[in-house]
């Protein structure tokens, strides 16, 4: 569950004040499929930034799982990152040097888990991903569509509540885009709070909830029924 | 995030970054390493220097005329008078000191030397059958006034000389003459070789009656003593200076030279040469240290959104900071055991092509080598570990 109250952040363009957030309250309960919608500039990305404990709110108070979060230190915030969120990117950041099963261990190594628990954990993902003859492959030799699919196992391996994708299949065509929303979805079948930021529209409108922000605010926020 | 696991990911971004991990090694080593060698230069120069005094005698005290004063307490110096000057009977006194195991009166002068239709200007020692001992003198035939008496004419030759005017015969028992003298042929010095400025093939040794006579004096050069033991070496000295005194009508005007002196002097001036040395050495760490900040502050821009997305998977601001630390720890620990390997490597090459110095670095200072190493790279790599580490998130992330 998660629950913004009174959110507002600011950037500072010479000595012009920015709001890329201005006033936002938002309430997404577990489970839900939400999507962001919006053009560049309208604040969906340091909502997404600020929900994913990237980055600060100037003010405004920011519930996960009914704790607070906006007062937790830095290395707390490190640790829900960890254990409570995933991230799928555009731009799918991989470690290059790292091959794609070294890439998808990384969280478990962050989180401290002795080696061999880890294996098993990064060949069951390697398996349900569809990536047990891609696993020592680095990123450079994998397809666009294997490199998502390699964040989003990434993503997934701490068995996180909350998915947060920001723009996943901007960087794909339009088939393998389509895949890999389908991954995403059944993310979500299994229970998992999934908000997908985007600007297309056809994107958008497969989420049960659609958001519609311009100019660090909300605008619409309508609730699919027929899913 | 274990230990274990920093270490482990940091060595694979040691590995994977090749060429980058091999210069900063590089330069780490040849760091290690110019100290290694230069101490090991530096310390086998001293102990070249002090074997080779060591080897003209043991517990040796030398005595001379004159006082070595800077001040001008000395009265004699502005009456223009000599020192007294040492005797026989000064030297015999001294020989009969408890702490004095033998002495050898000392005359040296140059004469010409003829025999066999040959003839040449030799440096001449006059003195007893103790020289030989006293300072470490070998023969390699005959004897030195073994089966006369001091006033017996024999004479010692040195190597090259006794080679010189009897290269096909025997040198024993042949006559030569020196200066106006005649005398027999009872040693021939074994070859030495230099050692310290002073070559002892091209000497003659005769009885210190004739060298008195050839040179027309009644004084002596020096003195050698030795003394009966090392610990004995300072009373040795009190008591000559005392005998000396009690000589000269309470005068103090004799030197006593101790070996040991110095020796000791030596072994100051040339250890603190050799860590000046060293020290010079060390900048080549510390330019090494430098290199490695600027490579790891390098490392650390282009791994910008790397962290970003280390963060963004929850890697704490400490994660992060340890990675960049135990990277350096990698780098700097594999340049210190290259370097110290390439300085042992060195310093076998300079112990090969020069055989009598004994080129070793002392251990201490290679473990200092490798430590200053450890150290200069560890601490090079906090402004970057922490410029990393603390990064922000989204700009990270969203830089290329």
């Amino acid at each position: 569950m998660i629950r913004l109250t009174a959110i507002t952040r600011t950037f500072h363009m010479g000595d012009q004040a920015v709001y890329a957030l201005n006033n936002i309250n938002l309430h997404i309960a577990s489970g839900e499929y939400v999507s962001i919608m919006g053009p560049s500039g309208s604040g969906k990305s340091t909502l997404l930034n600020i929900i994913g404990l990237l980055d600060k709110p100037d003010s405004g108070s920011y519930e996960l799982d009914d704790r607070l979060i906006t007062d937790l230190s830095e290395t707390e915030q490190a640790q829900i990152r960890r254990e409570k969120i995933g991230f799928v990117f555009q731009s799918f950041h991989l470690v290059p040097r790292l091959t794609a099963a070294e890439n998808i261990e990384l969280p478990l190594i962050l989180s401290g888990m002795p080696s061999a628990q880890r294996q098993n954990l990064v060949n069951d993902a390697l398996q349900a991903f569809e990536l047990k003859e891609r696993a020592h492959h680095r990123p450079a030799e994998l397809s666009g569509g294997q490199r998502q699919r390699v964040a989003i196992a990434r993503a997934t391996i701490m068995h996180p509540s909350v998915i947060l994708a920001d723009e996943p299949t901007g960087n794909l065509d339009h088939q393998i885009g389509a895949e890999v929303m389908s991954l995403l979805e059944n993310l979500h079948h299994t229970g998992t709070t999934l908000i997908v930021v985007t600007h297309d529209r056809e994107l958008g409108s497969r989420a049960h909830r659609q958001i519609g922000m311009r100019d660090g605010k909300i605008l619409t926020d309508q609730a699919d029924d027929a899913h | 995030m274990t230990l274990t696991d920093t270490l482990q990911t940091s060595f694979k971004t040691v590995v994977s970054y090749r060429v980058r991990s091999l210069l900063i090694i590089l330069a780490m080593a040849l760091g290690v390493a110019a100290v290694v060698v230069l101490m090991a230069l530096g310390d086998g120069a001293r102990n070249y220097v002090i074997n080779q005094f060591s080897s003209i005698g043991t517990n040796l005290l030398v005595v001379l005329p004159g006082r070595a004063e800077t001040s001008g307490s000395f009265l004699g110096a502005v009456l223009g008078q000599t020192p007294r000057d040492l005797t026989l009977k000064d030297a015999q006194l001294l020989g009969r000191l408890p702490q004095v195991r033998r002495y050898a009166p000392l005359n040296v002068g140059a004469a010409e030397l003829s025999a066999a239709n040959r003839l040449r200007e030799v440096s001449v020692l006059g003195s007893t059958a103790n020289l030989i001992p006293i300072r470490h003198m070998k023969l390699a035939q005959g004897s030195f006034l073994a089966h006369g008496t001091e006033r017996s004419a024999q004479i010692v030759l040195g190597a090259k000389i006794a080679n010189e005017f009897f290269p096909r015969s025997q040198s024993i028992g042949q006559r030569v003459r020196l200066g106006d003298y005649r005398f027999l042929v009872s040693g021939v010095l074994a070859s030495q070789g230099e050692s310290m400025g002073f070559n002892t093939d091209e000497i003659v040794i005769i009885p210190i009656d004739y060298a008195q006579a050839l040179f027309n004096t009644t004084s002596l050069f020096r003195i050698l003593i030795e003394a009966k033991s090392h610990s004995e070496i300072e009373s040795a000295k009190q008591a000559i200076l005392a005998t000396m005194r009690q000589s000269h009508d309470g005068e103090d005007d004799t030197t006593v030279i101790t070996q040991d002196a110095i020796l000791a002097t030596f072994d100051r001036v040339l250890q603190a040469l050799t860590l000046a040395v060293a020290g010079i050495a060390a900048i080549s760490l510390i330019v090494a240290g430098i290199l490695v900040m600027n490579v790891m502050l390098v490392s650390v821009n282009q791994r910008t959104s790397e962290i970003g997305l280390l963060k963004a998977i929850g890697a704490t601001s400490t994660d992060i900071r340890r990675l960049f630390f135990a990277e350096a720890v990698w780098l700097s620990l594999a340049g210190a055991i290259l370097g110290f390997l390439l300085g042992q490597f060195g310093s076998l090459m300079l112990r090969l092509a020069y055989p009598q110095l004994p080129a070793w670095a002392p251990a201490w200072a290679s473990i200092a080598g490798i430590l200053v190493a450890l150290v200069t790279g560890v601490l090079a790599s906090l402004i970057p570990a922490s410029q990393a580490a603390r990064l922000d998130a989204v700009k990270a992330l969203g830089k290329k």
